[in-house]
């Protein structure tokens, strides 16, 4: 009889720790669609509007694909991270150039550095859709396959590289034929 | 200074629909109706027909774009879903994982609702007295007694 009078305790202790567990997850990070999908097909002019890039640029390479934007200041924050990977590693870094105009972004690429292979230019927005973007910078490893195997939200931090990043990168190189 | 808002809505939407290839009033119409059942994904709490976000006036174009191409309006929803999943409906559809949230308020209440019919029906048992003690049955003959 004495425990029954607990249990509106019990009740409340068991919300209590529901919204608690709530609280502790950042409702700006959504879940990517699109891991382990194909990378969603694309044809869009390069920065330097010399050649349409498509999907077949992903072909037998490991990528990092980089949302970016001259107008995006956490990018800055991120570009000597970028610049980094591109010369440590054998991959191709593709950059996605977001509701930018091409003056500007080459001015941005020409001061801070290009770590690019290759530069999507993306005006209206149709691949940052199409890949389920929120905000600028936002990374997606994509593997020989074209496949997308990762999705990063936000500046890549060096602890990011290291703990989540290059791991994958570097299991996606090993089976490289 | 709402009618000001108002028109810079009405002229953002305008203009966000122009953009695109020419449609009628009535895939306009669907347009919206989409719109508002799509959540604008960088202001966590508006659909995409509210704000003036440029991600969400990206969306927008994109609604209308599919709307011309002649997808319907569960198409068109589906389509963002694939894309930015279920957080980009403003209605949280009923699957395995909300089922607590809405479930959850119909199950209290009824939980509640038996909880009180049980406890009374308890008590009303315990309150209909049918036999009583020696000692309060002599006690209750000599109440009686004394006040005639």
């Amino acid at each position: 009889m004495k425990l029954r009078g607990l249990i509106p305790l019990f009740g409340f202790a068991a919300l209590f720790a529901a919204l608690a567990y709530g609280l502790t997850r950042d409702p700006r990070i959504l879940p990517s669609e699109l891991i382990e999908k194909p990378f969603p097909t694309f044809a869009l002019d390069n920065l330097a509007n010399d050649a349409v890039l498509e999907n077949e640029i992903f072909e037998g390479r490991v990528s990092l694909v980089n949302i970016f934007g001259s107008w995006c200041v956490s990018c800055t924050v991120e570009h000597p991270q970028l610049m980094e990977i591109s010369q440590s590693l054998d991959i191709q870094m593709v950059g996605v150039d977001w509701r930018d105009t091409r003056e500007n972004a080459v001015r941005w690429l020409s001061e801070n550095g290009d770590p690019y292979d290759a530069v999507i230019f993306d005006p209206d927005s149709h691949l940052i859709v199409d890949l389920g973007v929120v905000g600028a910078p936002e990374t997606f490893i994509v593997d020989q396959n074209g496949d997308i195997r990762y999705k990063h939200v936000g500046i890549i931090t060096p602890d990011d590289w290291k703990n989540d990043l290059h791991p994958i990168v570097e299991s996606l190189l090993a089976v490289q034929p | 200074m709402r009618h000001l808002l108002l028109t810079l809505t009405l002229f953002v939407t305008a203009l966000a629909a122009s953009a695109t290839a020419q449609i009628s009033d009535a895939e306009e119409d669907r347009a919206r109706d989409i719109g508002h059942q799509l959540r604008c994904v960088v202001c966590q709490n508006q659909s995409i027909e509210e704000s003036e976000a440029d991600l969400a006036l990206d969306m927008k174009v994109i609604v209308r774009e599919r709307v011309a191409a002649g997808d319907t309006n569960a198409e068109v929803v589906a389509y963002m879903r694939d894309r930015y999943g279920d957080y980009v409906l403003l209605k949280p559809p009923v699957q395995s994982n909300t089922y607590v949230l809405w479930f959850l308020p119909a199950g209290l209440v009824l939980f509640g609702l038996g909880w009180f019919a049980l406890r009374s029906k308890r008590q009303s048992k315990a309150d209909i007295v049918t036999e009583i003690s020696d000692t309060d049955q002599a006690l209750l003959d000599k109440l009686m007694a004394d006040d005639t």
